[in-house]
């Protein structure tokens, strides 16, 4: 039988990916991206997850502005990394680096 | 309650969501030739909420159910908020026409007026969910205010870092209140505070943590600093200012509300983290202020310590402390738009801007009237009497005190003591070395930022105790709100 637990568990684990990706990737801004939205989606995960074991909407209602503002926040995103490209011509996370920081 | 009574309620916000929305369609047909009209309409936009902060909006009614407060609390943080977004509206045309390639568009003060919405959002709300979408709104605007100068690196750079540090401290900060929602059954303020009354578990402990993590992103507090430097370097300085002011204030208000309201009575339970975090901003950002070259990193240092004060009247956890930080982040406005001020008047022959501080040189002999400014707003940033910087950092140690954490006041009072160094180092540049001369005359362009500089020296300036009085029962009302 699959319990709150279980779906806790997994979105710890990718909370934790997520968190892991943003830190340890030196390759690749999108990497960055991708890991900001495993981060959400774990979030999304334990709201409905809390929501299905409480009988209460309110979780899943937030899942659904959750979800919204990570399409806003991914379109700001891939924007200001496009005006980034153009000046610089790399998306590597390694030459993020004319402010030392 | 019905919907009309709601509405009137949150009237400032209503005044400045449609404002903003209509400048964006003036923006979007009046193109570039519309610019200083809708930064002008849009700093009406901002006074006329303002003047609707005075009616139902501060009652301390709960609109909709719990959800949007509007107190006296809420409504003395969006005083300062609007009048902060106000100035770097009204810079803003001056320092883009002196920079070369980037030109001011009419989104600029629309986005402005958009994070202003998001700010008062964060600081009324009573339940975590118009608290996140609150701050997503103010952050979005952020995000792209701080990458504005489409053609300069550096401005897209701090744009990229801030958007990551920023979509990390707001997923830290959504990990937690979904696990606050999940072990109090609830998502308001009220039932939350009742979950942690009755002996809170570990799930409501981890998830404390986590939003206690999100908001120090928010407020650059240490150990969650290390975007700050970096954008405040590279975003436009207009940007910025709004950044170290409003957005500052913003967050600080939104700290107490949360650890106050929603987390009150776990105040054993996060008093240890504000501690820790105010302590670690007052040192850290006393001491990697030192070896700074750049004025507007050194600002950022300067903003970390500030942060650490505010803090300590939080780590207070009394109704005393929440009064003393609203007086604290009131005159760390005034001193660092005044600050900031002054380095937007810091430009060369062709009107580049310059952010060396070795320029600063023998600024007393060039520019005497700026240097005495700039002088009185770093004396102020210090502490030092008998300037009112001096007066909110009593007010925070004496918070502390009061509430029996001497151990903490002494530590932040050492801390003010390191932090005053690098001030003193700067006032050591502008009057006692060689000037640089690089740093040219005033030119018309700049006759309103010189008024709102001589303003702000004036509110510094010993006169300014002379508002203490008035001002002291006011934050004292908005901080019981809290209560």
């Amino acid at each position: 039988m699959i319990g709150l637990t279980h779906y806790l568990v997994v979105a710890a684990i990718l909370f934790g990916m997520g968190v892991f990706g943003i830190i340890a990737n030196r390759k690749n801004l999108i990497l960055i991206l991708m890991a900001i939205e495993l981060i959400l989606l774990a979030v999304n995960i334990n709201l409905v997850a809390f929501s299905a074991y409480l009988g209460d909407l309110v979780g899943q209602v937030f899942a659904m502005f959750v979800l919204t503002v990570a399409a806003g926040e991914a379109a700001i995103g891939l924007a200001i990394l496009v005006i980034y490209f153009r000046g610089r011509a790399t998306i590597s996370v390694d030459d993020v680096n004319r402010m030392k920081g | 309650m019905n919907g009309s009574s709601d509405l009137v309620l949150i009237l400032p916000e209503l005044v400045l969501t449609v404002g903003a929305l209509v400048l964006m369609l003036v923006a979007a047909w009046g193109g570039q030739a519309s610019t200083r009209a809708v930064s002008w309409a849009s700093v009406a936009v901002l006074i006329g909420a303002g003047i609707a902060l005075a009616g139902p909006a501060s009652s301390g009614a709960d609109a909709f159910d719990g959800l949007f407060r509007a107190d006296a609390f809420a409504a003395y943080a969006k005083v300062l908020i609007y009048v902060a977004t106000a100035v770097s509206i009204i810079v803003a045309p001056a320092f883009f026409a002196r920079t070369s390639g980037d030109d001011l568009r009419p989104e600029y003060p629309v986005l402005m007026l958009l994070a202003a919405v998001g700010m008062g959002m964060m600081v009324s709300a009573g339940d975590m969910l118009v608290l996140y979408v609150g701050l997503e709104l103010q952050s979005l605007a952020a995000y792209v205010l701080a990458s504005f100068m489409r053609r300069d690196t550096r401005s897209a750079e701090a744009g990229l870092k801030y958007f990551v540090l920023g979509a990390l401290a707001s997923g830290i900060l959504l990990y937690g209140i979904s696990l606050v929602y999940g072990f109090s059954g609830s998502t308001e303020f009220d039932l939350i505070a009742a979950a942690y009354d009755a002996t809170p578990g570990t799930g409501l402990l981890i998830g404390l943590v986590f939003v206690f993590a999100g908001i120090a992103f928010k407020i650059a507090a240490v150990p969650f600093h290390m975007w700050t430097p970096d954008v405040y370097e590279g975003a436009p300085t207009p940007v910025v200012v709004s950044f170290a002011t409003a957005q500052k204030v913003a967050a600080v208000a939104l700290a107490l509300r949360v650890a106050l309201d929603a987390m009150g009575p776990a105040l054993l339970q996060w008093q240890q983290i504000v501690i820790f975090a105010s302590l670690a901003s007052i040192l850290f950002g006393a001491v990697a202020a030192i070896g700074q070259t750049n004025i507007k990193r050194l600002l950022a240092y300067s903003s970390i310590n500030n942060v650490g004060f505010a803090l300590m009247g939080l780590g207070a956890g009394t109704s005393e402390g929440a009064a003393a930080v609203l007086s604290y982040m009131t005159v760390y406005v005034v001193m660092t738009l005044g600050s900031f001020l002054v380095v937007l008047q810091m430009r060369g022959a062709d009107g580049e801007p310059i952010e060396s501080i070795a320029s600063l040189s023998g600024l007393s002999r060039t520019r005497p009237g700026l240097a005495a400014a700039f002088a009185m707003f770093m004396f102020s940033l210090a502490g030092i009497p008998p300037l009112l910087g001096f007066y909110p950092k009593l007010a925070v140690f004496w918070a502390a005190t009061d509430a029996g954490l001497f151990g903490f006041a002494v530590a932040g009072a050492v801390g003010s003591v390191v932090g005053a160094y690098y001030y003193l180092k700067i006032i050591k540049t502008m009057y006692f070395d060689p000037p640089a001369n690089e740093i040219v005359g005033r030119d018309a362009s700049s006759t309103l930022d010189y008024g709102l500089i001589a303003v702000a020296a004036l509110v510094i300036s010993p006169l300014g105790y002379l508002l203490i009085k008035p001002l002291a029962p006011v934050t004292a009302a908005a901080a019981s709100a809290l209560f």
